[in-house]
């Protein structure tokens, strides 16, 4: 397992609060890592600095095997350099249809005249078919995104995740609003990506965590709190006492 | 499942054309110069103007019903396209003229000659006689169509560039694109700008070379010109906006944020589509100033600009041919309107005189049409038929699984 991505002492802060404190995190590939703690503790930051959407006052971030700062580049540029993300909230084009969506996340060349002179392929109708297949929305693809239900959404994010066929994925609270057979559902994709790629997962959910099988990193006011086996970390006297002491 | 083609997947582009030839075919048999003479010249010169307003229109409707741009400065690469022309046509219509009288005095002039004469009959009216260095290809009729293509390109592309770079978006966009629009139609008020101040160009009606034609003639001939670039416009932008590009543009009007984390650089995307429109407008001016006769300032102040957004927004924004629509019904019934020729409505009291109160009745329906039907006029053809005939899911699942949440609520265990 090599690194993939490597955070180091990375700060940044919102008019004098500091959201996120000497930071430093690494993830190989392929692995799988929770994130979890209390609320504010900085996780969705943590992800808003990996694809580019917050920089940081201080520290330095490195991606891949010829260690590239993600701090000089674009949120486009991070997303083919192979960062993806998927959001707390469901965000998905509502006035498109779940094949146009997922047409869109399609690994391709996204520059404007590439997209422009795009033409459809059956290997990337393939794509869609098997990816709808996954996220289960086979019979929705015709379908308006805007018709579908909070938990239908939420699988299209998943899907449009995948179809960028990413190296690292960051996977906001995907289990929220999902019943326990979507929760293993969930898990058993996430493990499956994680065979290959690096995976990230914030998640509330202590039984989705234990579920996942992983390394866990407790955050906690902006900084790492402890690291480890869920059984390691919810053991830390720490740990207890900020998250799972109230 | 049947082959898609563009135009099978894309219905209202063929509804489009067929409605536009018809319709120009009617014309031409109906007109002054090339048929029974039902419609005078000066409508004709109407009609095709309406043609090139209707092509900037589904331009407005690309950059700001497709891509979320609220761009309100398009009418100056508009009227940047006419001016371009309006130099070819200025300068070549007063050499035939000058050559003409000059060539018979008994000593005959030198180009240098006819070139100074060019200018002092051009620029004697704003106190210069000095050719200034924009007109330097004025003479040449390919330079200048070259002009009208590049300068609102390179203008639309530099402006763009520097705002969308600068992540400048939404009402401060729209204010930008106002202040470019004012500084240029300023800039041109003055006399030393070298395009006559607040004279304009003139007599951009008289095509150089084709003196014995007469106006009806050519104003049918402009027609069918205006009615090929809209059809034409009409196709390229419906396939900009069909397919992914459709699909990447739509996405950064929902949610800009979002493609940017898919991947796609977006500033690229705005910046190709505010350029392309920027060009087709320009295009559009081209054509509509020669059969307007005269382009000054005014034609690119802040309102015009404006008014092209109320067009759309009346048309129906995101979809073309509401916006091609809308500018045809509001600007013939504006032309109409201001004309004099509506019958004004006496109230006893007080008598409605449509001259004065059309703009009061064109600021209502817009608020009406915002407030009550956002879809504008377009919208009625989703009366015709559903637009997206999508089959129901025969599953209630939200997800893959048996298990998964479902759409509908199932009944509790007992």
């Amino acid at each position: 397992m090599k690194t993939l991505l490597e955070m180091s002492g990375v700060s940044v802060s919102f008019d004098g609060f500091k959201a996120i404190n000497n930071l430093s995190f690494q993830i190989g590939e392929p692995e799988l890592r929770a994130i979890i703690g209390p609320n504010g503790a900085g996780k969705t930051t943590f992800m808003d600095i990996i694809t580019g959407k917050t920089r940081p006052d201080s520290g330095t971030v490195i991606y891949g095997e010829k260690s590239i700062s993600l701090l000089k580049m674009s949120e486009s540029q991070i997303a083919m350099a192979g960062v993806g993300r998927k959001f707390q909230k469901p965000t998905v084009f509502e006035a498109q249809t779940v094949r146009e969506n997922l047409a869109m996340a399609l690994k391709n060349r996204r520059g404007p005249f590439d997209v422009l002179l795009y033409r459809k392929t059956s290997r990337g109708a393939k794509r869609i078919e098997e990816l709808a297949e996954t996220i289960g929305l086979t019979d929705a693809l015709p379908r308006i995104a805007g018709e579908l239900s909070h938990g239908q959404k939420q699988w299209l994010e998943i899907g449009m995740l995948l179809a960028q066929d990413p190296r690292l994925l960051l996977v906001d609270e995907p289990a929220a609003g999902m019943t326990p057979a979507e929760r293993e559902h969930t898990t058993d994709l996430l493990k499956r990506a994680a065979k290959k790629h690096a995976v990230v997962v914030v998640e509330h959910d202590m039984e989705f965590i234990r579920r996942l099988d992983c390394r866990v990193t407790v955050l906690c006011e902006g900084s790492v709190l402890a690291e480890g086996s869920l059984d390691h970390v919810t053991s830390d006297p720490q740990v207890i006492e900020v998250y799972l002491g109230r | 499942m049947t082959r898609k083609t563009f135009l099978t997947e894309n219905r209202s582009v063929f509804w489009f054309l067929l409605s536009l030839g018809v319709f120009a075919l009617i014309i031409t048999v109906l007109a002054d110069g090339s048929g029974n003479g039902m419609i005078s010249t000066s409508f004709v010169k109407t009609l095709g103007r309406t043609l090139c307003l209707m092509l900037v229109a589904i331009a407005m409707d690309v950059v700001w019903g497709y891509t979320g741009i609220l761009s309100l400065g398009h009418m100056a690469f508009f009227g940047l396209g006419g001016y371009m022309i309006g130099m070819w046509l200025m300068y070549a219509r007063t050499e035939i003229v000058l050559t003409a009288s000059l060539n018979a005095a008994p000593i005959p002039p030198t180009p240098e000659e006819i070139h100074d004469a060019i200018g002092s009959q051009i620029f004697g009216l704003v106190g210069s006689s000095e050719f200034p260095a924009i007109w330097y290809f004025a003479p040449s009729l390919p330079a200048q169509l070259a002009l009208v293509v590049l300068v609102p390109g390179v203008l639309a592309l530099v402006f763009g560039w520097l705002a969308f770079r600068s992540r400048v978006t939404g009402v401060y966009l729209s204010i930008l694109t106002q202040a470019m629009t004012l500084a240029l139609s300023l800039y041109l008020f003055q006399n030393d700008s070298g395009l006559r101040g607040n004279n304009g160009l003139s007599g951009l009606q008289n095509i150089p070379g084709l003196g014995d034609v007469p106006q009806s003639h050519l104003s049918i001939a402009f027609f069918w010109a205006s009615a090929v670039a809209l059809g034409a416009g009409y196709v390229l932008f419906a396939w900009v906006v069909s397919g992914k590009m459709g699909s990447v543009i739509r996405g950064v009007r929902d949610n800009e944020s979002r493609v940017r984390f898919l991947g796609y650089h977006v500033e690229s995307y705005k910046l190709f589509i505010f350029t392309l429109t920027g060009i087709v407008s320009g295009i559009a001016g081209a054509l509509y100033y020669p059969q307007a006769g005269i382009i000054n300032p005014n034609e690119i102040a802040p309102i015009a600009s404006i008014y092209l957004a109320v067009w759309v927004a009346i048309g129906g924004r995101g979809r073309l041919y509401g916006a091609a629509i809308g500018a045809a019904v509001v600007s013939l019934l504006s032309s109409w309107f201001t004309g004099g020729s509506a019958p004004d409505v006496n109230l006893g009291i007080y008598t409605i005189q449509w001259t004065d109160w059309w703009l009061v009745l064109l600021g209502l329906s817009f608020v009406a049409v915002t407030l009550l039907a956002p879809k504008g006029i377009g919208g009625l053809f989703d009366l015709i038929g559903n637009r997206h005939p999508v089959p129901a899911t025969s599953s209630t699942a939200a997800g893959p699984d048996l298990g998964a949440r479902r759409t509908v609520e199932g009944e509790e265990e007992k």
